[in-house]
């Protein structure tokens, strides 16, 4: 075969090969989302219990994420676990900015809710939210309720 | 220098086996000189040794006055640039046409621009007579035809010496003699050294100046062609004139032909 | 008896000793491939060469099959998802089926079976009739000429297929389940971006394929090189390859796949 022939339908192969991987990448994929996020700064904060929080989870604010889990520590002295969250430069967070850890729909994937608060200063790079509620375990709440009924009639 | 290929005592023994003992050779400058025997009596080796493909086991192979067996890779692939072989079924490219099998030595070792290679490439067909057909592709071309296209293919980069491996294998008689001419023609116009491996005993003594012949890895007649026509040895004698018995058996060793078919009980 | 035992014996070990010695065969083939691999990009038409006869030709196959696989997906995935009330999902399924595993595999598995076997036994020939041989006597190295530029055009060629496998397939799943279906389309998309990750889910499905691609590239040149003049020694040496190389991508599959998506 020609040269020239071979030469073009080998870029075509080319061509359609890197096409299918921006597609899978940008299309499937969530690289336009991590690559969208550009700047960011972190924020940590300690939970009780984080429960199936994963790293790279999403950080959504009113539904919207504006940043992602960045790194899942235990803390050996309080024995809390410290989320380590990168979170989009543009969006900035009051003080008192309550966190939680919630999972979307009933058995969905877990991610980080964030409440803002109505203080005026905001949060810095490096700087930890002070008010967290972690992940509700459903045997604990089980429990609980199981508790309350047995103290309701004890009182009757 | 006077011999162009010197092969001294070599041996040669491939895992255990024996396939060459002791084989003392010359090959003068521009001379055709062939290496007859039976098949697998070594003459192929022989061809690999003097290529520089194999080493030899002990003795040494000189080509040019070098012993190859002391050369480096580098030098072994330098010195094959002057040599051609034409391989028993011509071994062109398939997945080439006709004229960039002939092209491809020039390509890979010159680097000439692509309109000389063309002019080299159509001197070499013309001079095996197949200008005509540097379009094809060799699986469209006859058995005698691929190997005249080998040939142009060996002489592509002007080769000091040409070794034949049974170039007339197989070939129709019209090929047979169109090879043979060729051969000696090539030799003489290019100045070359040949050295033809073949069994076709009748066929090439008229075109080569001198001739080995092998046994079982073993040099055991020599001489010019008319030596050989006139030799009272019993081995030429029956190879030359081709005799099914002779000192060569015609039945390969075996058990005793009546124990064979049961005629009689085996022993024991 | 003890002889039976001693000939036994005899014949295991034999059987070891040559498939070390096949085995560190193969090994030196291989880094001397790569150690002559210069030629390939130094004169790179004859790797374009190659691209074309193992990933040019190979398109049709690889872009059917991904279609068929990701249409299956999408309908298996559908049947049982929906069972749960979660028919949305579906997306994540098909893509995360294909880019982590089936992609990469099933791509490799067809790449074995058409190129990787077309090179064993194109190589098998060429040695058979002597032009292995031929080019050797021409001071022209094979293992640089022949083998590199076809490694290299098979080790660039594999990723490139499998992603065409990935990306058909989810067009596939995408063409049942919401066009066919009637999935909705936003959550089709929105869960599968979600959940499939960019490095891990689809940088790690590359990876894989570039190892599948030595992997099956390596064996069928080998292979080739390896066999027996005859017609027996190619015939079975193809044989061998897709043999092979389809049990090397599936054990190389399950190492790479204990590594990449350990615990996450």
């Amino acid at each position: 075969m020609e040269r020239t022939v071979l030469d073009l339908w080998v870029g075509v192969f080319v061509a359609a090969g890197i096409a299918a991987l921006m597609v899978l990448a940008l299309k499937v994929g969530n690289a336009s989302t991590t690559f969208n996020m550009g700047e960011t700064y972190r924020l940590t904060a300690d939970f009780d219990n984080i429960g199936g929080l994963k790293v790279r989870a999403p950080v959504k604010s009113a539904g919207v994420v504006v940043g992602r889990v960045d790194d899942i520590q235990f803390d050996n002295e309080r024995f809390k676990a410290r989320v380590v969250m990168k979170i989009d430069r543009r969006y900035q967070f009051p003080k008192d900015t309550a966190v939680s850890i919630l999972t979307s729909g009933l058995l969905g994937e877990q991610y980080v809710g964030l409440d803002a608060g109505g203080d005026s200063a905001t949060l810095k790079d490096g700087e930890t939210f002070k008010i967290t509620q972690g992940a509700v375990v459903l045997e604990k709440l089980i429990s609980q309720f199981l508790y309350n009924r047995a103290a309701e009639g004890g009182a009757k | 220098m006077e011999n162009l290929v010197e092969v001294k005592d070599v041996s040669f023994t491939y895992d255990v086996r024996p396939v060459l003992q002791r084989i003392n050779m010359t090959v003068p400058r521009g001379k055709v000189v062939t290496i007859m025997g039976l098949s697998g009596c070594g003459k192929t080796t022989l061809l690999r040794l003097i290529a520089g493909w194999l080493k030899p086991t002990a003795g040494e192979v000189r080509v040019a006055g070098r012993a190859t067996h002391e050369l480096t890779h580098d030098e072994i692939y330098e010195m094959r640039r002057k040599m051609g072989m034409l391989f028993q079924f011509g071994a062109l490219f398939t997945d080439m046409s006709v004229f960039d099998n002939v092209a491809f030595p020039l390509r890979e070792h010159t680097g000439l621009p692509e309109s000389m290679i063309r002019d080299l490439v159509m001197m070499k067909l013309h001079a095996v007579g197949l200008r005509g057909v540097h379009r094809r592709m060799p699986a469209e071309l006859s058995g005698g035809m691929q190997r005249r296209v080998a040939l142009a293919r060996a002489i592509a980069l002007d080769p000091l010496l040409i070794m034949y491996d049974e170039p007339f294998t197989a070939l129709d008689p019209i090929s047979f003699s169109a090879i043979g001419h060729v051969i000696r023609r090539l030799n003489d116009t290019l100045g070359a050294t040949s050295i033809v491996v073949t069994h076709d005993v009748q066929e090439t003594l008229p075109i080569v100046d001198y001739v080995y012949f092998m046994s079982d890895g073993a040099v055991v007649a020599q001489g010019t062609p008319d030596d050989i026509r006139n030799s009272r040895e019993p081995f030429v004698h029956q190879f030359v004139w081709g005799e099914i018995d002779g000192p060569m058996a015609f039945h390969y060793p075996g058990a005793p032909y009546r124990e064979e078919l049961r005629l009689e009980p085996a022993h024991g | 008896m003890v002889e039976r035992a001693v000939r036994g014996l005899r014949v295991v070990g034999h059987r070891v000793v040559n498939s070390v010695w096949r085995l560190g065969y193969a090994s030196r083939f291989f880094s001397l491939t790569l150690l002559k691999s210069a030629t390939s990009f130094r004169r790179f038409h004859l790797t374009i060469k190659e691209i074309y006869f193992t990933g040019v030709l190979s398109l049709i196959i690889i872009i059917v099959s991904g279609l068929f696989v990701g249409m299956v997906l999408g309908l298996q995935g559908y049947e049982t998802l929906q069972k749960y009330g979660s028919a949305e999902a579906v997306g994540t399924l098909v893509a995360l089926s294909l880019t982590r595993e089936l992609g990469p595999v099933v791509a490799a598995l067809l790449f074995a079976s058409r190129a990787g076997s077309a090179m064993t036994a194109e190589i098998g020939l060429m040695k058979a009739t002597e032009q292995i041989a031929a080019m050797e006597m021409m001071a022209v190295d094979p293992i640089a000429r022949v083998i590199g530029p076809r490694f290299w055009g098979g080790v660039i060629s594999m990723p490139l297929l499998a992603a065409m496998f990935s990306a058909v397939g989810v067009f596939g799943g995408y063409l049942i389940t919401v066009v066919l279906i009637g999935v909705d389309e936003g959550a089709f998309w929105s869960q599968m971006q979600n959940a499939v990750d960019f490095r891990q889910d689809i940088v790690n499905g590359v990876i894989k394929s570039v190892v599948f691609g030595v992997a099956v590239t390596a064996i069928a040149l080998f292979e080739g090189y390896d066999a027996p003049p005859t017609a027996e020694g190619v015939s079975g040496a193809t044989t061998r390859t897709v043999v092979t190389s389809s049990l090397a991508i599936l054990g190389l599959d399950f190492v790479l796949t204990a590594f990449m998506f350990r615990g996450a």
